[in-house]
């Protein structure tokens, strides 16, 4: 088996006196496509966010292509109100801002849509290539770069091309159909040069149709770009069809992991999507 | 295969900069090149016309470094009056001829700053004829620099706590900042330095660079000519700043900071080279300001002085730099030059005086005018369109038809 | 011992002077997310509409009226220049605020031809006591007191009135409390009529003890009571309270020692502190970003 490239450790997120995410852990391995599914409100976005680096868990850890990059502990008032478990094991703070990350090669698209709402569809494209620019502020403000330059514009348009978002290239990316912006959101993800691929909720409001071709998609640039990819959905079908494997989340707690033949016959999450019946 | 924005553009750009700055020099040399009795009023050096020019680039560059600031990074700071400040100071500082400087800071027995660009320049090139203007000229170009660089210092030093704050807070914070440094420039204690509440003044202005001959007489008039180039040089560079890829991160920002920062835009990072860079052009016009006024002063860059600016870039269209300069223009021409007349009484043949004409009144119906402009135009008057853009919207259209 | 305790007082007294103003703020911002820069110039116009209209009739009458004006101004202003903008960016109406405060500036400029005027007397108000060992106007001892009369009875009316109901409704969501059948533009004009009648008050009590009016003498007391109202977290009114009082007193105790000229400098190297410290202010909610 391959290495795993992503692996969340007893993390614990909580808010206040809400645990949120409740002592989840989970591995991805490199080239699979991995689920995380749940009821509403069972954590999942929470725990993309942990791991993208937007909160820092209040216990637990990350680790990325085997290094560790997200580590923190009960501090503060949290550490009386505290109601997870592995209080002591961690002692370090890790806290890398979203964009370190991003850098470290894992990238993420958003359950609501957060496009650059007055960018073309180009540019959303370009911006996210920032990252990976070597030139600096003043190189580039005064155009010696123009041969990086030239060469992301390049890159972009191909990118473009892949994903087949090309012909609306000048659209403004907010005037594009719900899936095409969902799409784009992928594309400009892709252009961070993700190894890792983090995709909340893709079909999220998608009609059957878009659906399948997203299904479709996602399968063919995870095969084109050597990708590993991590989604959080609710369409059933998508996640059934591509899925290695499933982690499904309940009222934050991990109710049950595996493949999707396992998931589907598994009594604990039949009864959290459909609620257990008090007396029949 | 995608080409990038041809360099075509860029080329008539140039051109027109050029074609620009040639009118303006002609202008303001008529009344060198023709006979006094033939030049019109107008184009009297002591013109109304020549004053709202100079000022208007001074502010047009102060308009534009806010912009960057509030209209492309989403930054709302009201800092700018403090930053040119900054400038305005450094450049006096450092440029107050040594032989002068006794006089300046008569208060306080002197300058703890004996040195003056344009003195080291001259120990070089000499002070006479050519070698004068070129020390001068050096001097100056030095000067402004440097008060851009110490602005741009200070505004990565308060930058530091205060950038992580969100909006209104980050707003009234640099407002903040603005006030303390001016009574920090006040403080008499600085006085050796600073010349306390004092102006400083004696520095080579907008009028040093006049050419003259030996008798003193004007042979070519570049007193306008100067701030323009400045301020074109400035402009044009952050034009390119914000096309290069650096600014369009500054747009990802302000649009959507979360998703910005989601792929890999590191916010402290780009939000503090905003705000320096937006500092370093703020100081340099700052150094004009002061270049415009001939004196330094910190009274004068109060918050009615950011609003003012920050009134031109809405007008002008929060995002578009073309609409910052012609608001600024429109705005300083407004203000100080077509509603002259209403601040002076006029009274008819028949000895009746027209109503409402008096002292004040100027500037009561120009914050009209505003309002309405401000209540009408809610976008300013570009939008976040460039004026390029409506020209090829133009061209895009008739092709059409 | 004496001098400290007459720093103190004059610095509550001034603190609540600015709290009146900053409640003006902070309710506006509360309700329409906009820097109300021209609250401060609708306090100068009280103190303005103050000595013309004393010089014509009895204070009696004189006081209520420039109450009631300055209520009318507050409301007009909001009618002319913020409604229209409901819906445009938020920066366009900052920008209104700032062009209303301009042209209130050389309105008044214009008419008092820029020359300053000296507010009336009002007896009682500004007769001495002696109190502690020093003497000061007894506006100054009453202050205070009225700030708390005050702001209790708005607690009141903001917790225990329909109205009021409505206001905290759309304070916390504006377009919820639309659709929730709220008329919002009643509710935004009341906020503003109380804002500007606070105003006028302060202002009565405020010039009482800085006699001289120019045309931008509301501008320093209307910006310490913005800072005032950041401090506190701006949208909360304990919090512009309790800020106001702390500027005030920082102000005063700063003009006491040899720095006097860092007295405003002082209270903005304060409110940057907390700032930082603590980044929406004393009592400001925390925004969270919901990704």
């Amino acid at each position: 088996m391959s290495a795993n490239i992503l692996k969340v450790e007893n993390a614990t997120m909580q808010f206040g006196g809400v645990v949120a995410v409740d002592n989840l852990n989970l591995e991805v391995n490199e080239g699979e496509i991995v689920a995380l599914i749940g009821p509403n409100g069972a954590g999942k976005t929470t725990a993309f966010n942990m791991i993208t680096g937007v909160y820092q868990p209040t216990n637990g850890a990350v680790w990325f292509q085997e290094k560790k990059i997200v580590e923190n502990h009960p501090q503060g008032k949290m550490e009386k109100l505290y109601k997870g478990e592995h209080a002591g094991d961690y002692t370090h703070v890790l806290a890398p801002t979203p964009d370190h990350i991003t850098k470290l090669g894992m990238a993420r698209t958003f359950q609501n849509i957060r496009l650059w709402k007055s960018q073309s569809v180009f540019e959303n494209v370009l911006i996210a290539m920032h990252c990976r620019t070597h030139t600096n502020f003043l190189a580039a403000s005064l155009r010696l770069n123009r041969k990086e330059e030239q060469d992301q514009w390049e890159r972009v348009a191909k990118l473009l091309d892949t994903v087949g978002l090309y012909d609306v290239k000048d659209e403004l990316a907010t005037s594009l159909p719900y899936g095409k912006q969902r799409r784009l959101e992928i594309a400009r993800a892709l252009a961070t040069e993700p190894k890792l691929l983090l995709l909340d909720e893709p079909a999220a409001g998608m009609n059957p149709q878009e659906t399948n071709e997203l299904t479709a998609f996602i399968g063919r640039i995870r095969k084109d770009f050597g990708l590993t990819v991590f989604l959080i959905e609710h369409h059933m079908d998508l996640v059934m069809d591509i899925s290695d494997r499933i982690y499904v989340l309940d009222f934050g707690k991990l109710i049950a992991q595996g493949t999707p033949e396992e998931i589907q016959n598994n009594k604990r999450v039949i009864d959290a999507y459909l609620g257990v019946a008090e007396d029949a | 295969m995608i080409q990038q924005k041809s360099k075509k553009g860029a080329v008539a750009a140039l051109i027109a900069c050029t074609a620009l700055l040639a009118v303006i020099v002609l202008l303001e040399n008529v009344s060198v090149f023709l006979p006094a009795s033939s030049v019109p009023n107008l184009l009297k050096p002591t013109s109304q016309l020549f004053a709202v020019l100079k000022k208007g680039a001074v502010y047009s560059l102060a308009a534009v470094s806010m912009n960057l600031l509030n209209g492309f990074t989403g930054l709302f700071s009201l800092g700018q009056a403090g930053f040119m400040l900054l400038g305005a100071y450094t450049y006096a500082i450092l440029s107050v001829p040594v032989a002068d400087r006794e006089a300046v800071y008569y208060l306080y027995g002197g300058s703890a700053v004996n040195f003056s660009f344009q003195d080291m320049f001259g120990s070089i090139f000499g002070t006479q004829g050519v070698g004068g203007a070129v020390s001068m000229g050096l001097g100056v170009v030095v000067a402004m620099i440097l008060a851009g660089c110490v602005a741009a210092v200070f505004a990565y030093l308060i930058g530091l706590p205060v950038l992580r704050l969100k909006s209104d807070y980050l707003a009234i914070a640099t407002l903040g900042f603005a006030e303390i440094i001016k009574a920090v420039f006040q403080w008499q204690a600085l006085g050796p330095v600073t010349n306390g509440a004092n102006m400083i003044k004696s520095f080579p202005t907008f009028s040093s660079f006049n050419i003259t001959d030996a008798s003193g007489t004007v042979i070519l008039r570049l007193s306008t000519f100067f701030p323009f180039l400045v301020s074109m040089i400035c402009i044009a560079m952050i034009c390119l700043l914000i096309n290069s890829t650096y600014g369009r991160a500054f747009k990802a920002i302000r649009e959507d900071e979360t998703a910005a920062e989601a792929m890999g835009i590191n916010l402290a990072k780009h939000k503090m080279l905003s705000f320096c860079t937006s500092a370093f052009f703020a100081g340099v016009s700052g150094a004009m300001f002061a270049m415009f006024v001939t004196n330094a002063h910190a009274k004068v860059y109060t918050t009615t002085m950011t609003y003012e600016i920050l009134l031109i870039v809405v007008i002008g269209g929060i995002g578009s730099i073309s609409g910052s300069v012609m608001a600024t223009f429109l705005y300083v021409a407004c203000s100080e030059w077509w509603l002259r007349f209403l601040d002076s009484e006029v009274v008819l043949s028949n000895g009746m005086k027209l109503p409402f004409l008096r002292a004040g009144f100027r500037m009561v119906v120009f914050s009209v005018v505003i309002m309405i402009v401000v209540l009408f135009f809610r976008r300013g008057i570009m939008g976040d369109k460039e004026l390029p853009d409506l020209f090829k919207k133009r061209i895009r259209k008739e092709g059409a038809k | 011992m004496e001098f400290a305790i007459s720093v103190l007082i004059s610095g509550i007294s001034v603190g609540g002077q600015y709290a009146l103003i900053a409640i003006g703020y902070t309710m506006v911002y509360g309700i329409l997310r906009l820097i109300n820069f021209a609250h401060g110039d609708v306090f100068m116009v009280a103190g303005l509409l103050g000595i013309y209209l004393s010089a014509s009739m009895p204070l009696y009458l004189s006081m209520p009226l420039v109450l009631l004006l300055t209520v009318v101004l507050g409301f007009c202003i909001e009618r002319v220049a913020y409604k229209p903008l409901r819906s445009a960016p938020r920066m366009s109406v900052m920008i209104s605020a700032i062009g209303v405060s301009y042209l209130i500036q050389n309105t008044a400029t214009y008419i008092t031809g820029g020359q300053p005027m000296t507010y009336p007397v009002i007896p009682f108000l500004s007769d001495t006591v002696k109190i502690a060992g020093t003497s000061t106007k007894w506006v100054t001892i009453l202050t205070p007191f009225l700030v708390l009369v005050l702001v209790l009875a708005l607690t009141q009316l903001i917790h225990h009135t329909k109205a009021g109901m409505a206001m905290r409704a759309v304070a916390k969501d504006f377009e919820t409390a639309q659709l929730m059948g709220i008329r919002i533009n009643t509710i935004i004009s009341i906020t503003f009529v109380i804002g500007s009648a606070l105003a006028a008050i302060g202002s009565m009590l405020y010039f009482t003890n800085f006699q001289a009016i120019t045309p931008t003498a509301g501008a320093l007391p209307g910006l310490r009571a913005f800072v005032a109202a950041v401090v506190g977290g701006i949208g909360s009114i304990p919090g512009a309270v309790v800020g106001a009082f702390i500027i005030g007193i920082c102000e005063n105790v700063i003009k006491s020692t040899e720095f006097t000229v860092f007295s405003d400098a002082g209270t903005f190297a304060l409110l940057i502190l907390i700032l930082v410290l603590k980044p929406t202010g004393l009592f400001g909610e925390k925004v969270t970003d919901k990704v």
